[in-house]
């Protein structure tokens, strides 16, 4: 998953090449045969029903006893509780190896530790990371018990990925710093907001700010198809000084520094509740100019240890509890539309989720290709 | 003694000699492993083509566009700040060797030596904290009317910005590895000097500077590479508005946005040893020299 850059100390040359090595170690032995450590069964299961049904999957996992996750932070979509609430239910205990590792770093551990027992068993991965993974063959499909509830676009039509949670890009604003808070992308480009907008990350590496570009793009009269408008908007942000670019974290609102972050709309408000401890407001707002939406991707992977508890943890994420489980973290589930219709949404909480009308719509693996080859080459040619 | 002796040693040495290499083995593996190994893997990616196949594609890539206006910029910004921070380094260390003070010498030794090795997210958030738009010190100062951006044209958030958090730990740097040279400066060569009818300045410009150019030149070397590889701290600050090869790396291979790159990291990377190699050469011969003269 995306998450905060670790404090890492400076990277020294050494360990970057260590580090572009490895990856490459990693990537010259895909095509190498693997060695599963369980029942070939339990691996193949592409449903409950590959196991004998629900119970047996249960039996299977609470056997298995461990399971193995990968880049989940405690306080990120409420996967704390989550996780706390699966070991409780089934017993199963949940190790979670570098919570705050980034997607790239979940597949190298796919890649590179096959065949050992700490291995990941699942994945949450940007979206990007569900497809090229899925076009190298790193997971296992599988269909959860809702399937039907998680719309076509949500989902890999095989199984080898499902979106989890979500959310759209909004306007975070610290009410006592900012006397007026902008509601639209447009709104941004005053004088008013100089030294104050922010985003939370470089967009050619977070995925949450290379959204806000697309985002910003499509206020500014770009598209699916064309991002440029978003970079040419914080080309003019910046030179107005509006636009800082320095990477907003929760200790840059909190010294007011950043007091204007654009961010998931999830992110943005768990950083209310902090902020509110502190006798200080800061409200969340989905831009009407601008809504685009990114969802997380669930992916089993080829070589889980444990087949069985990988397999019942997204049965578990997909239940009732499990999705109204995210809303508590402010993402929206993939299964929120049809809850709400079956009722079956915590109607409590859905309400603290920010406004946001109509549907969204999401970019072709192609799209984002394109997006993505202009943000790396004109980001800081154009902004800097 | 040596020449009524020769023999016995060299028998001896031959002897321990088929063992003696076992000592050397961990070393041995672990240079492999840690350096060797990646080494090769890293030269293997860097011409190896996303399509299958090899070719100089990734290397071509590396060095163009936004790529090799990052090497530009990583390349002043290490310049710079070696230069900055050799000079600015010097002179501390200078006043604290000749200050003859044992107890100040030892404090700002493990000053630095903390120093030095303080980075990456906590360091920019320092430099935001204090210096940034809402900065302790820049309230401070524009109380007393004067604006960071505007009358000292340091913007944080920008190139000037990176080089002058990246003195921080630069300095201490080269006051950790210049403090022995200086010290190695004798006074008896000053008092020789100058009983030769020679001034200060006769003395700095004719002795000292011929015995410490050599250490100079090697810590400057050193600074640069250590400045050129730095990266969490400029990408903190920057948010990749300012191109660096060491942040563009991390984007190609640990990022959330960027997939099935590893191969033009891998160039990158290449870029940047290419570059430093030749530095590394100039630090160890000049390492060489200056111990002929100081130990």
């Amino acid at each position: 998953v995306t998450r905060s850059r670790k404090p890492s100390t400076m990277l020294t040359v050494g360990v970057a090449v260590l580090a572009a090595s490895l990856a490459g170690c990693a990537a010259s032995t895909t095509n190498a045969t693997s060695s599963g450590t369980s029942a070939p069964s339990a691996s193949a299961a592409t449903s409950a029903a590959g196991f004998g049904g629900m119970n047996a999957l249960v039996t299977a996992a609470k056997k298995e006893g461990q399971l193995n996750v990968i880049t989940l932070p405690r306080d990120w979509a409420n996967y704390g509780e989550l996780m706390d609430g699966f070991t409780a239910k089934y017993g199963v205990k949940i190790t979670d190896a570098n919570p705050d590792g980034s997607s790239a770093d979940e597949i190298t551990a796919i890649k590179t530790l096959r065949s050992q027992s700490r291995a990941p068993d699942v994945v949450d991965v940007g979206q990007a990371f569900a497809l090229s993974g899925t076009a190298e063959g790193l997971y296992a499909p599988y269909k959860v018990a809702t399937w039907a509830q998680i719309p076509t676009e949500l989902k890999d039509a095989s199984g080898n990925w499902f979106n989890d949670y979500g959310g759209y890009v909004s306007i975070g604003c610290d009410t006592g710093k900012v006397s007026t808070c902008p509601k639209t992308i447009a709104e941004l480009n005053n004088p008013a907001y100089k030294g104050k907008v922010a985003l939370n990350g470089d967009p050619t590496k977070a995925n949450a700010a290379f959204s806000a570009v697309w985002a910003t793009a499509l206020a500014k009269g770009g598209s699916l198809d064309n991002i440029q408008p978003g970079i040419t908007y914080f080309s003019t942000l910046k030179k107005g000084g509006i636009y800082v670019p320095v990477q907003a974290t929760a200790a840059t609102i909190e010294s007011g520094e950043t007091p204007i972050v654009l961010d998931w709309d999830y992110l943005n408000t768990a950083k209310t509740d902090a902020l509110k401890a502190k006798n200080r407001t800061y409200t969340v707002t989905v831009p009407t100019d601008g809504q685009y939406a990114g969802y997380y991707a669930q992916a089993i992977s080829k070589y889980a240890p444990h087949p069985a508890a990988a397999r019942l943890w997204e049965e578990y994420l997909y239940s009732t509890t499990g999705q109204n489980g995210f809303i508590k973290g402010y993402a929206r589930p993939a299964e929120l539309a049809a809850m709400q219709a079956n009722n079956s949404v915590d109607a409590a909480l859905a309400s603290t989720l920010p406004v946001v009308s109509g549907t969204p719509k999401f970019p072709t693996d192609a799209q984002t290709t394109t997006a993505k080859g202009v943000v790396t080459q004109m980001w800081a040619s154009a902004v800097g | 003694v040596a020449i009524t002796n020769t023999r016995s040693p060299v028998r001896a040495t031959a002897r321990t000699g088929s063992w003696s290499w076992l000592g050397l083995a961990p070393f041995a593996s672990f240079l492999a492993l840690f350096f060797l190994l990646p080494t090769g893997a890293l030269l293997f990616n860097a011409f190896r083509r996303a399509g299958g196949g090899y070719g100089l594609q990734n290397l071509r890539a590396s060095l163009s566009g936004a790529y090799l206006t990052g090497l530009e910029h990583s390349i002043k910004v290490s310049a710079i700040d070696a230069v900055l921070a050799a000079v600015l380094g010097t002179i501390l260390a200078q006043v604290i060797v000749s200050s003859g003070s044992s107890y100040l010498r030892r404090l700002v030794n493990s000053a630095a030596a903390v120093l030095a090795n303080f980075g990456g997210l906590p360091l920019a958030f320092l430099f935001v904290a204090a210096i940034g738009n809402a900065g302790v010190l820049t309230a401070q100062l524009s109380r007393l009317g004067i604006s960071l951006s505007g009358d000292l044209h340091l913007d944080l958030y920008g190139i000037s910005g990176v080089e002058f958090v990246y003195l921080y730990f630069l300095i201490p740097l080269m006051v950790l590895v210049i403090t022995p040279a200086l010290e190695g400066l004798r006074p008896s060569w000053q008092e020789a000097a100058e009983n030769l009818g020679a001034t200060r300045r006769q003395y700095w410009r004719l002795v000292a500077a011929p015995v410490l150019a050599p250490s100079l030149f090697g810590s400057t070397a050193l600074l640069f590479c250590s400045s050129f590889s730095a990266y969490a701290t400029a990408e903190a600050l920057t948010n990749g508005t300012l191109s660096l090869t060491s942040v563009q790396i991390g984007a190609v291979l640990s990022g959330n946005v960027l997939t099935g790159q590893e191969n033009v990291g891998a160039a990158l990377a290449l870029d940047m040893i290419i570059v430093v190699v030749p530095l590394t050469l100039v630090y160890v011969l000049m390492e060489r020299r200056t111990a002929r003269w100081l130990r």
